[in-house]
Order: C-alpha cells, then structure tokens, then sequence
C-alpha cells in the first residue's frame, strides 16, 4: 500500500485535512458517518488511475467543527468551494452512505467541474414503509456486526481497541452525523425531488445484505437519476468498498475508465 | 429547609420480567405491557398521594415530564398539575420539566404555565430541561439540536412573560413575528425558575450567572456527584461575584421511612430496587445519543456513563444507600442521614421521592405521613438562607 499525502485546507473558514494518493485525473472520494482516519485498500486501487482525494470533512476527524454547519447541503456547498480552491476539473465525484448523499446533493447543485457521479449505498432519500437501520440506537457492537455481511470481518473490527484520541473522533463524527442526519432521518425530503437535474453518468453501488439502508433503496435511488446504472454486490453489507473492495473497485473503474 | 414531594407516576402494574425479552423500559418497550383497566386507578391514586402532601404540611409537589416509557407516566405534566391546582390548597406547584428543545412551538409553555399559575393563584414553580437523551429518540428532535434550542425557547419565555407584547423574537431554531402571551403570570414578574439536571458545567454556569440565579437541582446522583456539583455551583456564584445561598440548592431523591431501620430496609428493598434496575434501565446509546452532549462533557463522562449504564441492572438497596442514592430508615437516621448531606453539600431544598417503582399505596402515605411528622419538623431550621432570596417571585 503506498502512503498517501496528508495536507490541510481552509475553506470556508474551516481547515479540512485530506489524504491524497495517485496520478491522473481527480477523483474526489466523500466518506460516510464513520469518517475517513485511515487510508483503505479501496483508494489504494482506484489510485492506480487517479489522483484520490480523500478529504475529512468538516466536523469530521482531524478537521474543523465550523459554526455554520448545519446541514447535509451546507457539506454539498462546502465541497463546491473545495473544488474551486483546489481547481478541480473532469471530476469523478464518488460519495458513500452519507458522503454519497453529499455527492447526490453536490451534483444536483452544480455539476459543472464532474465528469462521472458513484454513490455507494447513498444516504438522502427515503422510501415509504422501508424503514433504515437504527445506527444511532444500536450499541457498538450492534453496529459493528450491522454494517458487515461477513461477520468475520465484524469481529476483527470488533476485536480492535480505539486510543483516547481516536475515541474523541468517534464521538465528533458521530455528534457532525446527527446534526446533519438525525431529522429527518438521513434524508432531505427535497432531494428526490430535484435528483432528475443530474446530467452527468452516475453507478449507484449496493450491497445485497445491506442492513443500514435496505438494498430496495437501489432501485429508487436509480430511478430518481436520469440513465443511472445500478450494481448490486454479492453478500455485501453497507460498506462496499470495505468488504468487497476489490470488487467494488472494479466496478468504478470500468465504469470511470482508466 | 424546604420540602417537596416529588412523583414520577411509574406504571407500578409493570411485569417486571419484561426484562428478559427487553433491553429498556424506555422508547422501544411495547405499550401493550400498559393495561388500559389499570391506568385510571393508578393515575387517580397518584394525584391523591401528591394531594396528601398539601395536607402533611409539605411546601411543595412537584411533577415531571418524560416520554413513552414505564418509569413515568406525565408525557404531559401540565394535565396533572392543573388537577393539583384544584386539588391542594397551599403547596407550590413545581412542573420540573417541559422538555424545552423537544418542542416546535415553546411558547405553548409560556401559556401552559402561565394557566396553571393563575388557576393556582402564584404558586407555580417553572421548570425548564433539556429531557434526557431517550425522549430524542421518541420524538425525533435532534440532539445536537438540544443546547442550542434550550437557551432560545428559554429566552422565548421569558420574553413572552416579561415583555409588553407583542413582541418579536429572532433566533435560529424559533421566530416569532407576535410573542404576545396571554394569560400573564400572577407571579411578576415571572413564576420562580427551577433547573432540574444530572449535573453538567455548561448547565451550573448558565443556571448560576447572576441575572439568571435559578434554583438548580441535582437529581437522583451519588452523593459524591451531589457534592461535586453543588460546589460547582457555589465556586461558579463566587466567580460571577455573589455568594449562592442555601435555598438556590435542591437535591432530588428517593426518601423511605418506617418505624426502624431494618423495617424501612425491608420493606423498601423490592421497589427501590425494582425502581433502580427495572424503570430506570436502558443502554447508554438511548441515554446519551450524540450531540446530546457537548464534545468536552462527553470526553469527561461519556466513558462512565458508558459503564454506568451496563451495569444498571446490578443495583441493590445497599448499594444504592451506601453510595447515597437512597435515603432509607428510620425517622431518626432519615434525620440523620439528611442533615449530613445538607451539612456537607449545603442544599436548601430536598425533594423527596417518596412512591418510588412499586411502592404500594398504603406505604406510600405511611412513609409520607412518617416523613412529614417525625423528619421535617427536626430539620425545618438548617439549609435557610440568611437573608430572604431576592428571587422573581420567591
């Protein structure tokens, strides 16, 4: 595994730290609740064609808590204004979970500077009568064995202690995922709404035991983005890029080109 | 020293092996352990026990507000406090709690309380809290919402009572062209302000400053913790430049009393007990969802809390009586037990629990009338402030 980068950017009034790896064009990555503290197997592939950029966003590990964050669209401007500083052209914007849910709202602000949009079992909408998992009712262990297919996997997961700092985080990340995803409960009752303005290709990624958000939650997010293309990962939980990296890359990859 | 009776008003009919195929007696346990033949009695006996107290000669009831759960049935205090208003005669009327961040429209409580303090004619005690973690999970609001909506729906009460309207308010989570209450208060310029809370810095610092100077109460909390936060109440008053005086200290706790020691210790046992390990129960996640918190207090508590509330179900009478969680005995040592704390804390205002979990009717009055007989009468004289607090409306 190559070490990527780490540097730091104020945007908006709020340093982010972001972990950079690769060469070609950008490929912006958005993590989900659990925050993005360490480099993944999963940018290391998607590098080999891009440069990854993985940023923490703000309210997230080691970047700001700023004031005006209050809202999953506060993020989606956030991330405009970072491709702008950055001078981000020919964009592959991939999202997860919550990051995907950014990505979806970014793209249907403006999606000028993106060339491709992946969500990966993307938060922000919700389908009637198909309630998400509890993430903030279930207890670590719960969560842990929730988020994976493999439970194998989960118990190695399990099996690692966090440090005091890297507990601080924990609870940072989870404090910026209620604000913003608490009520209504990982959705913006407006986005699906507005969803169809997205004219950039778009992979919709989900896995098929996905116990966070039920994997009925594919289809309608595909139906909701004009030409979307939706895969479905083999014994899978919500964390594709984790469990199925290798796989899941693939997919990106041929759907971005090399 | 000040007494008051506090009630819960648990669903004391509870199956209390809910436990084995339920993790909480909060938010997720199944209404249907709630037996709709039993409510009206149960409901009616309370409020009578809560009468009583104005006949004993306590100085005050107080009510509470908690959501969809076993432990307390008030989700909506003022429906109880309005059938008090009628009911007693003399005793302040304390609502230690509407939830305040858990409301779209607060100012419903300005007219809420102000109702109820003119049907009783001023005697109204206005609490204000933050509810605890679980009601966010019953009703949705946001947690990391909490503080923040907190200090404006307070701020929009006391405009509503205090300002001429209408008047306008602007904040971030409430904004109201016409603030323009009506009843007023009978107490002006506004009811006394009590802060019922488990014991937070950000809470003690905003309770204490000087124009604000409310009641803070520390409710059901080992005596260390009770210590720990009543200094912390005292040293902040230092800092803002006055001295805070007895009668600005409550201490909320569960208070049995039978004729000895060993009778009040059996005879408590089982309800203390099942209060402790069956109503009280649930997961740290449902306790303290995130944002509920502020980052700092949860770095200093989120670890205990954690371990705190795994071990919830462990709890016994000795346990709880040791780490003085518990007043139990008889009227000598209940005196005892009480004048030491008040001694070594330095609160003015006890609020007595006196039905707790399971505890029957007939022990309930027995340990109200042994209370209001034998243990007020000797302790009437500590815990008074020098001077009469200069108070709204105290």
């Amino acid at each position: 595994m190559s070490e990527p980068r780490e540097s730091f950017e104020t945007i908006a009034g709020c340093k982010v730290r972001l972990l950079r790896s690769g060469k070609g064009a950008p490929l912006l990555f958005l993590h989900g609740a659990g925050g993005a503290g360490v480099w993944l197997p999963f940018y290391d592939m998607l590098a080999q064609t891009r440069d990854v950029i993985v940023p923490e966003h703000p309210g997230f590990g080691h970047s700001d808590m700023p004031d005006w964050l209050d809202t999953v669209g506060d993020l989606a401007n956030f991330y405009l204004e970072f491709i702008g500083k950055l001078g981000l052209r020919d964009v592959d914007l991939v999202g997860t979970s919550l990051g995907g849910w950014i990505a979806a709202d970014l793209a249907v602000r403006n999606a000028t500077a993106l060339r491709h949009l992946v969500l990966l079992s993307p938060a922000g909408i919700h389908l009637p009568g198909v309630p998400k998992g509890d993430v903030f009712l279930w207890n670590p262990e719960q969560r842990v064995r929730n988020l994976f297919h493999d439970q194998a996997l989960a118990d190695k997961m399990l099996a690692m202690t966090p440090d005091d700092e890297e507990r601080k985080r924990q609870n940072k990340n989870a404090l910026t995922t209620a604000r913003v995803g608490w009520q209504p409960r990982f959705y913006d009752p407006n986005l699906r709404k507005w969803l169809h303005r997205i004219d950039r290709p778009t992979l919709i990624v989900w896995g098929d035991d996905d116990k966070v958000f039920p994997p009925a939650y594919g289809p309608a997010y595909r139906d909701l983005i004009p030409g979307a293309t939706l895969e479905i990962v083999k014994d899978c939980g919500h964390l594709p890029h984790v469990e199925k990296a290798a796989e899941t890359a693939a997919l990106v990859t041929k759907f971005i080109g090399a | 020293m000040k007494f008051f009776m506090i009630h819960l008003m648990p669903y004391a009919d509870m199956d209390l092996d809910y436990d084995k195929s339920h993790n909480s007696a909060w938010v997720t346990l199944p209404n249907t352990y709630f037996d709709p033949k039993k409510g009206p009695a149960l409901y009616n006996r309370f409020i009578d026990e809560l009468a009583y107290a104005d006949e004993l000669g306590f100085d005050g009831v107080c009510v509470n507000e908690h959501h969809q759960n076993a432990y307390g049935l008030m989700p909506i205090p003022g429906v109880i406090a309005g059938a008090l208003a009628r009911q007693t005669k003399t005793v302040k009327i304390a609502v230690l709690g509407r939830a305040l961040p858990l409301l779209t429209y607060p100012l419903s409580v300005a007219e809420e309380y102000a109702m109820l303090d003119n049907i009783s004619n001023g005697r109204l005690i206005a609490g204000f809290v933050r509810g605890i973690g679980a009601e966010y999970h019953s009703t949705g609001v946001n947690p990391a919402e909490s503080h923040d909506r907190f200090h404006e729906a307070h701020d929009l009460i006391l405009q509503a009572w205090t300002r001429p309207g209408p008047s306008r308010y602007e904040g971030k989570y409430y904004h109201f062209e016409y603030v323009n209450t009506w009843p007023r208060v009978v107490q002006q310029p506004h009811p006394p302000i009590w802060i019922p809370s488990q014991g937070s810095t950000e809470t003690i610092n905003w309770a204490s400053h000087p124009s604000r100077k409310y009641v803070y109460l520390q409710t059901f909390s080992p005596a260390d913790q009770l210590k720990r936060f009543m200094d912390m109440y005292r040293a902040q008053a230092e800092k803002y430049g006055y001295q805070a005086s007895p009668q600005q200290l409550g201490w909320a706790t569960p208070v049995y009393v039978s004729d000895t020691d060993e009778q009040a210790r059996r005879e408590a046992k089982p309800h203390i007990e099942a209060f402790y390990n069956k109503f009280l129960r649930m997961p740290f996640e449902m306790l303290i969802p995130p944002g509920y918190l502020s980052l700092a207090s949860m770095a200093a508590v989120g670890n205990k809390a954690r371990a705190a509330a795994a071990g919830a179900s462990a709890t016994t009478i000795d346990s709880v009586m040791e780490r003085g969680m518990f007043i139990c005995g008889s009227p000598d040592s209940v005196v005892q037990q009480l004048e030491y704390h008040q001694k070594n804390v330095g609160y003015g205002k006890l609020i007595a629990m006196m039905q707790f979990g399971t505890l029957p009717h007939d022990l309930t009055r027995r340990n109200m009338e042994l209370f209001a007989q034998k243990v007020m009468p000797r302790l009437r004289h500590i815990g008074e402030d020098a001077e009469p607090r200069v108070d709204a409306a105290e």
